[in-house]
């Protein structure tokens, strides 16, 4: 499977020259990572050409706070808190900014992607004739409309799969025959699957007797609640998997 | 709307017998399928328009059981989400939680002990078999065949008390673990007692099985569940108002199922022969022996069959399973204690497992960053995890593949034409489960 995955790499490297072909070894993954507004293209090629009869999966990646932590583990126990300041994934409620636990004991301040590494589509293709998968990833350039091709012409099966991603972080698929949302409520606000959407919500129903109606309120049953933190760690026994990590650029080069 | 001229008469004028009805507009209607109707298998909501009672578009309405589980997998450290995936698919339980454990073991680099690998097979098989058996009752009761059902739920039980002495739970098991499998299997099937209702003859019946160790316990089903199979294939094979009701619905053709990311079940019964199971083999299924069925006309009636012969030939990969476990004993965990627990006895009087213990249920692991995706031959089709870690105790983004969700959308595309009781067998012959659709 190595050495398949390796010919095959090359193969692409040479047929896509502007992309970036990245190989998680040693389990042979490979990812294509295609320059903004080329995907479409791209996609089509793989189909007629390498054989990817299947689009196994279109999927949606929000990066805001990639690599970022709640505790820091690298200073010793001394002068510093076990407790969590920062706005992390799910400790915030509607209105509020997802930030991170900045160097303490200094302000704590939303945190800024760097442009255009924000949202991402990720497809998912298999080629049942060669037995192989592919993964293509394209970074939307604009991150407060994030916007890729639709792959709908090349595969039907793009419909639902971008949809989702609609719904859920708001990526529009130009060229989609029907963008509506899928999965959320008739009526719903707010992209849930970003980041900086709360993981309690934003409105919540119940049924009102005066008005004799299910009514839509802002949430005030559950307040945010994470019971472990957040924790990035080295861990040396996992050296094996190092190898596989690739420097997205998500945050500058600065992690 | 405005009322139709004389210059521009409806297509209907024709066939009008009077000069009332030939001002009348024959327009399509639209019907309102589900959420709650028994044949919408859970919460599908199908805005249909129809032309009398032809299909001309079918728009399905999911997501009324969306709990997001995949934004729940980011807040907690990834062991605790392995409960949530019995709850995707929650007919074929284990399966699913075997695509995202795999998922995590490919990113942190190990790879489970062989023992655990053939109880992971084993406990698959058992999966797809009781998936089928569901699938088979259900579509059966649908399409009118109420029998089969209460045959089906009989074998179903005994499969069910296989999960229960395994995990402790019936359905949702989280047995699976990164590292192994939670626990070995039992040495005692759990056997009936004696009461009001079940007592001389008739429990020594019920208990006939259940002398020996969960093994034995199996290869006894095993030895039974081809002539149960029979039984089902008694029933629907050649009946004819099965064969009126699935031969030439829904015909699927190659060029569709690979268009739509069909998997499973559904690209076999189009005759392509694709079975992660042989192609890209996981667990132990490069070592075990069986055959992919596969359809010809890719209708109802393949798909039905290729189910069926895919229970077959679960049940012979389940004795091959159970001849091996039998002869090799040994370890179904890791032994590293930064993935998996320690021993409750070492726990008692060993610090550093005490460590272990305190930080992996506390904290968790910390996956190297880097992204996967995880497939495994769930019994409805390609079950996939997509996992994003950032070097993290929790995945960054955890996207979970479910067949259902592809299957589901090429809905539009195949019943269009047929007739609205075909939606129904088509339904069937989906095998939706709204856990994983709407997940």
């Amino acid at each position: 499977m190595n050495q398949n995955a390796a010919t095959f790499a090359d193969e692409l490297r040479a047929r896509f020259p502007g992309c970036d072909v990245i190989v998680a070894e040693p389990r042979g993954e490979i990812t294509l990572q295609v320059p903004a507004g080329t995907w479409r293209d791209i996609a089509r090629s793989l189909r007629d050409d390498f054989g990817f009869e299947q689009l196994i999966d279109v999927s949606g990646i929000d990066y805001l706070g990639y690599g970022s932590d709640e505790w820091d583990t690298d200073v010793s126990s001394q002068g510093f808190s076990r407790g969590v300041e920062g706005r992390g994934p799910g400790r915030f409620k509607w209105g509020e900014a997802f930030t991170e636990q900045a160097p303490q004991p200094t302000g704590i301040e939303p945190v800024e992607s760097v442009q255009g590494r924000r949202f991402a589509a990720v497809a998912h293709l298999l080629s049942v004739s060669r037995n192989l998968r592919l993964r293509l990833r394209e970074f939307c350039a604009d991150d407060s409309l994030p916007a890729v091709d639709s792959l709908t012409p090349i595969w039907a099966g793009a419909d639902w799969f971008e949809r989702e991603a609609f719904d859920l972080f708001g990526i529009v698929f130009r060229g989609h025959p029907d963008l509506r949302r899928i999965l959320t409520d008739y009526g719903f606000v707010g992209h849930p699957f970003r980041k900086d959407f709360p993981l309690i919500g934003n409105v919540e129903v119940r049924y009102d007797a005066e008005r004799e109606r299910v009514v839509y309120e802002p949430v005030t049953s559950v307040e945010p609640r994470v019971g472990v933190p957040r924790v990035v760690r080295e861990d040396s026994r996992m050296d094996t998997a190092q190898g596989e990590s690739h420097d997205l650029k998500i945050n500058g080069g600065a992690r | 709307m405005s009322a139709p001229s004389l210059q521009n008469p409806p297509a209907s004028t024709g066939f009008a017998s009077n000069a009332a009805e030939a001002r009348q507009e024959i327009r399509n209607y639209t019907l309102n399928f589900g959420p709650q109707h028994p044949a919408a298998h859970g919460v599908l909501r199908l805005i249909l328009e129809m032309d009398g009672e032809t299909i001309v578009r079918a728009d399905p309405h999911v997501g009324l059981l969306h709990r997001g589980t995949e934004k729940l997998a980011e807040s907690k450290p990834f062991n605790q989400s392995i409960g949530y995936m019995d709850r995707l698919d929650y007919v074929s339980m284990m399966c699913n939680e075997h695509a995202y454990v795999r998922a995590i073991e490919t990113l942190l680099g190990i790879e489970a002990p062989e023992r655990a690998q053939y109880i992971r097979t084993m406990f698959d098989e058992v999966t797809r078999i009781l998936n089928h058996l569901m699938w088979i009752g259900s579509n059966a009761l649908d399409l009118g065949a109420m029998a089969v059902f209460l045959y089906a739920f009989r074998e179903r039980e005994e499969l069910m008390d296989v999960y229960e002495a395994v995990s402790g739970a019936r359905m949702h098991a989280a047995y699976y673990r990164p590292g192994g499998v939670y626990r070995d299997l039992p040495d005692r099937m759990p056997q009936y007692r004696e009461s009001k209702w079940h007592k001389g003859a008739k429990l020594k019946r019920f208990n006939e099985w259940r002398e020996g160790s969960m093994l034995d316990y199996l290869q006894a089903f095993t030895e039974h569940f081809p002539a149960r199979v029979d039984e089902y294939e008694t029933l629907l094979t050649n009946n004819r108002i099965w064969k009126q009701r699935t031969v030439d619905i829904g015909i699927v053709t190659p060029e569709q199922a690979y268009a739509w990311g069909m998997t499973g079940a559904m690209l076999r019964g189009s005759g392509i022969a694709w079975d992660l199971r042989k192609k890209q083999p996981y667990a132990k299924y490069a070592e075990v022996d069986f055959d992919i069925p596969v359809g010809v006309n890719g209708d109802c009636y393949d798909r039905y069959l290729v189910r069926v012969a895919e229970m077959r030939q679960s049940n012979r990969i389940i004795q091959q399973c159970v001849k091996w476990l039998k002869a090799n004993p040994g370890p179904v965990m890791l032994d590293n204690h930064k993935v998996t627990p320690p021993s409750r006895e070492a726990m008692k009087d060993d610090m550093e497992a005490l460590i272990h213990h305190f930080k992996l249920f506390s904290e968790g692991y910390s996956v190297p960053a880097g992204e996967t995706y995880a497939a495994v031959e769930a019994p409805k089709g390609e079950f996939g995890c997509y996992l994003v870690s950032d070097g993290a105790n929790k995945p960054f983004r955890c996207k979970l593949r479910a067949p259902g969700f592809a299957h589901l959308s090429s809905m539009d595309a195949i019943v269009k034409g047929h007739m609205l009781a075909d939606v129904v067998a088509m339904i069937g012959t989906y095998d939706i489960v709204f856990g994983e659709v709407d997940r």
